[in-house]
């Protein structure tokens, strides 16, 4: 049943060798019996790299949190790896959203980022060469060894998202999830950052998914885009869900796409202003069209 | 032998009984309590630590009530409230410190009536300057053996969780990504923490007990940026503090105002106060970022 729904939302055009990664099908989730995600279907392949683009409380948060473990779905199931998704663990890397890391605590980036390795385990960690060598690795990897040895809690917002992300890689998943890394920081670290995860994505195979309420500092890098709004999303090539037919449905509310120099602006419109395009996209979009306007999503977490 | 360490250790320093109770009871619950604040301190639990503190005294009063040993009053009631605390676990940090709050005063208030009817019954003093301001010299031997096996019980835990404990204090997201239960391992260290301030209850007093626990590991924290060396440092300046501590009461037994001596935990906690100091004005290199963030704050403001 379950198989039979991934099968359907496979995109033609990718090989289909590849086994995915990730496979979200048909995901709902219900919180205080209001519906936060409905029938969200899309999955990703190794290497491919896949923003998850939305406004705050377009259910970015509870997506991941639902792909994670941490939040059981009402309906639909996540697979990783071909597997039925079984809690919460080392196959997937996470970066949570707004890490708050006291400059107090004597906890150095290589002690993090050793911690990704075997936090979870018990007893005081025996000093290993092969350990010690395998955590300086990782910061290399991710431009962190500079700072390698100063608290974490005391360097900038880019430099705590390169460590966080260290620290997400050292356990080699195959799925890194990152919560909106790019809020906060400053527009060169940004770009830092987002080259560093396509960079990482494909040099190393592993299938990335970035949550942002930004589009535009993904768009160079982002191999397909999963739209949100008001729980419901939309799926595909940026070419195929940005498009103001497809943002509309999504949306139920009039919604016009913008094209600048590479960049896009999504801004809503008038309901009664001519509409464009054909609502003929069922196999991108699987929203339902009789959407909730767009301002109910606002100020929902 | 030296004139000058003749007059510190004379007469019969080391040959005392009551003096290698105290060493020897004192130095366990030291290091003990030093060790844990060090987790205490980083998971910004140490008012539930103090609260713990004053919570036992109603087990310590009450014990003399009924005639057991003080440890175990101590450390029964302490270890029965960091579970209430736990099971009430109120999330938000407000209603937290409401709860622990209302809980404390209530064990306050149960203390006050059973140091009353213990001064009142027995027509001394004695049970309460025990309770409230510790009995390092006059500890039994059994008692000393129960102390020792707490103790163990509370190293044990954090040594086991010493990761665990570690990622969930830099970020408890992180810690559940990891697949850490993060709500159990809290639930442990909180046990841990209230057998350390039992601990120091019997030792320096109930009232005085979360000096050791906070004092040396905040000191420790200020030293180094390697967790596993503030360790050390916390428990080498909690061990200092109390057996210079035990030296110095020893020897005002020649000081005014009363030739009779002047209490232990005086000194033990003035000495923790003194180390705390040196720790935060004399610190060493490993922290310049500390500096660094300290300028860029000035900066701002």
């Amino acid at each position: 049943m379950a198989d039979r729904d991934v099968v359907r939302i496979a995109e033609p055009g990718l090989a289909a060798d590849r086994e995915e990664t990730l496979a979200v099908a048909g995901v709902g989730v219900r919180l205080g019996g209001r519906e936060v995600l409905h029938d969200v279907r899309f999955s990703i392949r190794a290497g491919e790299f896949v923003g998850l683009i939305g406004s705050n409380g377009a259910g970015k948060t509870t997506l991941l949190r639902v792909i994670l473990g941490l939040q059981k779905p009402a309906t639909g199931q996540v697979r990783i790896g071909g597997a039925a998704r079984a809690g919460r663990g080392t196959a997937v890397g996470y970066v949570p959203q707004k890490i708050e890391l006291d400059p107090d605590m004597p906890l150095r980036a290589r002690d993090l980022v050793g911690l990704g390795l075997d936090g979870n385990r018990f007893g005081i960690p025996m000093p290993s060469r092969g350990r010690r060598e395998r955590v300086t690795e990782m910061l290399h990897a991710v431009g962190a060894a500079a700072f390698a040895d100063a608290r974490v809690g005391t360097l900038s917002g880019g430099e705590q998202q390169r460590v966080m992300i260290a620290h997400a890689l050292i356990s080699e998943p195959r799925l890194l999830l990152l919560d909106e890394p790019l809020a906060n920081l400053d527009i060169r670290s940004e770009q830092e950052i987002v080259s560093l995860l396509a960079r990482i994505s494909k040099e190393r195979g592993i299938a990335v998914l970035i949550s942002a309420h930004e589009i535009n500092p993904l768009l160079p890098v982002m191999d397909r885009v999963v739209y949100m709004a008001d729980g419901r999303a939309a799926s595909g090539t940026t070419g195929e869900v940005v498009r103001p037919e497809v943002l509309t449905r999504l949306y139920g509310h009039h919604v016009d796409v913008i094209h600048l120099h590479g960049r896009v602006l999504v801004v809503p419109g008038q309901d009664d202003e001519p509409t464009i395009g054909s609502r003929d996209d069922t196999h991108v979009l699987h929203a339902d069209p009789a959407a909730p306007a767009l301002d109910k999503a606002e100020g929902r977490r | 032998m030296n004139p000058i360490l003749r007059a510190v250790f004379e007469p019969g320093f080391f040959t005392s009984a009551p003096v290698r109770v105290a060493l020897l009871a004192g130095g366990m619950a030291a290091l003990v309590s030093s060790v844990v604040g060090i987790f205490a301190v980083m998971r910004g639990q140490s008012y539930a630590g103090h609260a713990l503190a004053d919570i036992s005294v109603t087990g310590g009063s009450a014990s003399y009530l009924v005639g057991i040993t003080p440890l175990w009053g101590f450390a029964g009631v302490s270890v029965v409230a960091a579970a209430a605390m736990d099971l009430i676990g109120v999330q938000r940090r407000r209603g937290r410190d409401l709860a622990t709050g209302i809980v404390r005063g209530a064990a306050l208030g149960l203390a006050a009536l059973f140091l009353y009817w213990g001064t009142t019954t027995t027509s001394t003093t004695g049970a309460t300057i025990t309770v409230l301001f510790g009995s390092i010299f006059t500890i039994s031997g059994s008692s000393t053996a129960a102390a020792a096996l707490l103790g163990a019980i509370a190293l044990g835990i954090v040594a086991g969780l010493y990761r665990p404990l570690l990622l969930g204090s830099a970020s408890p997201e992180l810690a559940f990504a990891r697949g850490i239960p993060v709500r159990a391992t809290g639930s442990l260290c909180l046990i841990a923490i209230a057998l350390a301030v039992s601990l120091s209850a019997l030792t320096i007093g109930a009232i005085l007990s979360t000096a050791l626990l906070v004092g040396p590991a905040a000191a420790g924290l200020r030293l180094t940026s390697k967790p596993g060396l503030a360790i050390l440092w916390s428990a080498v300046i909690g061990l200092a503090a109390t057996w210079l501590g035990v030296l110095l009461a020893y020897d005002s037994y020649y000081w005014p105002p009363a030739h009779q001596g002047w209490p232990v935990s005086f000194f033990v906690v003035a000495l923790v106060l003194v180390f705390y100091l040196l720790a935060q004005f004399g610190r060493p290199a490993g922290t310049r970022r500390d500096k660094a963030v300290a300028r860029q704050a000035e900066a701002g403001a």
